[in-house]
């Protein structure tokens, strides 16, 4: 049986809430009868019964109570130290996000919060400083935040894969095959009406994956979808992989937000084209940058980020998922490229994510942090 | 597809039972933030709702109308606005506002005022001025025949507390903008409900489902008692 135990923060909330409902409740039904009567009192003409001075007492009284309810509403609640980071909604969906804050908030006294979106929309909240660090997987949108000077200290933490997924009767009959084969098939059959393809359409790095993809058998997802077997989700990983499942059609996902929608029952869409090198998915953390975006969170950003690239944090992602599907959805990439343990992943990832020949080139670090070799 | 509605109402019903943290967390959090916001806007709303109502004055039927058509705002237009103005790079973003209960708090009182000025300047408009006059030709003191004026009314605006409740608790666009659906932090039930069950999380959502329409049952028949006490 759950018991529900306050936190410390949430205790001194419940604290203050019930010392303004207290207030508010033995002020509010008397203010706001009074209140009432006046104004009825001036509008019903017989201003000249009631004193003046009761009239500015009860319109003072309102102005109070207002002013209180606007100032607890509003108050900043200066204990917490937050730390707002944009998320893609493949990591989240999955769930190895919760289990990352719940271990780092045990051990550190900053309060982790995660927005979910997809990574166009991520990097759009860093800019405008409504995020204090990014955790993405599109390295060509990375690259453009670090060169814009948004973002410093890129480290890519994490990699697994993309999947082509579709129905279990395959239609477009692409299991197996390999992934631009399959691409070429799914808009061939897709357009003698015998295949659909759902995309991600939100601008995150699954969508951008995508678009290589389209690019790299000479198309443009602009002419795509405007035919008829095209469907544009535009919205998160977990969202899309439900219309695909109810249009029985197929889609790109990353393995760790499939077999986790899987495991709920929900999907029956099964896993057709699942390796190559230009199906790798590497996830990495920016810090915003300080000196271009005020206020933002830089401190404990490095912090949050020196968890993740620590043995831990890397075990904790490395871990997630063994247990209840037999593999880890997500695998850590730091000790994979610090080790060389896997030559021929390490030069994936290094073909798809990094940037002349380093995951963050100098120019783009700051401060002293010890990530990079 | 059925066996998986059962399985989900199965788990809701156990989540509720066994008072589940996180569902007590997210619902706790959901009438406290509505509540707020409604008693918030009330302080302006219906000292300003009974002037509209009873004032004469050039341009009363204007702004009444003006009021009445901000009724219809969608809710996440409102959530867009203040998001921009919460954001760090709009106007008020010094406050560091964005992302916490207080802005949602902002935004639904923002989002409920045309309502309860509009449904209290109605039913103030509706309580006819003899009723007074009656008081007083009674005997009955000032105060006492203002708070029978006030009797006639109260009502009127009771109802209109509880419809702006209903909307504030109810509403999404505001929520999930300004708010953003954070785990212990922001998540509120309509939230919760859109975005959890995105991930898979389907038993949580129709428990939750089945406690905000329990919620809004529960505050209605309690305004209802109250109307009863205030008149009988």
């Amino acid at each position: 049986m759950a018991f529900w135990y306050p936190s410390y923060w949430e205790f001194h909330q419940l604290k203050l809430l019930c010392t303004a409902v207290h207030i508010g409740l033995n002020s509010c039904y008397s203010c706001i009868r009074k209140l009432i009567t006046i104004c009825m009192v001036k509008h019903i003409g017989l201003k000249g019964s009631v004193g003046l001075k009761s009239n500015y007492t009860i319109v003072a009284a309102a102005l109070i109570m207002t002013t209180f309810f606007a100032a607890y509403v509003a108050w900043p609640r200066a204990e917490t130290r937050r730390l707002i980071v944009s998320t893609t909604t493949s990591l989240y969906d999955s769930g190895v996000i919760d289990v990352i804050e719940d271990a780092f908030e045990e051990e550190n006294r900053v309060d982790l919060h995660f927005i979910s979106v997809g990574t166009g929309l991520a990097i759009a909240h860093a800019k405008r400083g409504d995020a204090d660090m990014i955790l993405v997987h599109a390295p060509g949108m990375e690259l453009e935040f670090l060169e814009e000077g948004y973002g410093v200290n890129r480290k890519i933490i994490a990699y697994n894969y993309f999947t082509i997924v579709g129905p279990p009767k395959d239609p477009a009959g692409i299991r197996g095959m390999d992934p631009i084969g399959a691409m070429e098939t799914l808009v061939e059959m897709g357009r003698k009406e015998e295949a659909t393809w759902v995309s991600r359409g939100d601008d995150s790095g699954t969508h951008s994956k995508e678009m290589e993809l389209w690019n790299l058998i000479g198309l443009e997802a602009s002419e795509l979808f405007e035919e008829p077997w095209y469907f544009e989700a535009g919205t998160g990983m977990g969202k899309t992989l439900q219309i695909a499942e109810e249009k029985q059609g197929y889609t790109l996902a990353d393995m760790g937000t499939y077999l986790k929608y899987g495991e709920s029952g929900l999907l029956s869409l099964e896993v057709m084209v699942e390796s190559g090198p230009s199906l790798i998915n590497v996830y990495s953390v920016i810090a915003v940058n300080p000196d271009t975006v005020r206020d933002a969170e830089f401190e404990g950003s490095m912090t949050f980020i020196e968890f993740l690239a620590s043995e831990e944090g890397q075990t904790l992602i490395g871990e997630y998922g063994l247990e209840s599907y037999g593999m880890s959805l997500f695998k850590p990439a730091v000790e994979l490229m610090e080790a060389e343990s896997d030559p021929e992943v390490t030069q994936w990832i290094e073909e798809a994510a990094f940037f002349m020949g380093s995951e963050c080139p100098p120019e783009y670090r700051r401060g002293d942090t010890g990530l990079y070799g | 597809m059925t066996s998986v509605i059962l399985q989900g109402l199965g788990k809701a019903f156990t989540l509720i039972l066994t008072g589940d943290r996180g569902l007590i967390d997210i619902t706790f959090r959901a009438i406290t933030v509505s509540g707020l916001a409604t008693i918030l806007a009330s302080c302006w709303s219906i000292p300003l709702g009974v002037s509209l109502g009873l004032g004469r004055f050039r341009g009363r039927r204007l702004l009444k109308g003006v009021f009445n058509s901000l009724m219809g705002v969608p809710a996440v237009a409102i959530g867009l606005l203040f998001y921009l103005i919460l954001s760090r790079s709009g106007p008020l973003g010094g406050l560091q506002l964005l992302y916490t209960p207080a802005a949602i708090v902002l935004g639904q009182s923002a989002l409920i005022t045309p309502i309860l000025v509009s449904l209290v300047a109605a039913t103030v408009e509706t309580v006819d001025p003899e009723v007074k006059r009656l008081a007083l030709t009674l005997g009955a003191s000032e105060m006492a025949a203002n708070l029978t004026v006030l009797g006639e009314s109260m009502g009127g605006i009771l109802l209109s507390i509880s419809a702006s409740f209903n909307r504030a608790i109810a509403e999404l666009g505001v929520a999930l903008m300004v708010g953003g659906n954070i785990r212990g932090a922001t998540r509120v039930l309509t939230t919760v409900i859109a975005l959890e069950t995105g991930r898979g999380a389907i038993p949580l959502g129709i428990a939750l489902t089945v406690v905000l329409l329990g919620i809004v049952g529960v505050v209605n028949a309690l305004i209802h008692i109250v109307q009863r006490w205030i008149q009988g």
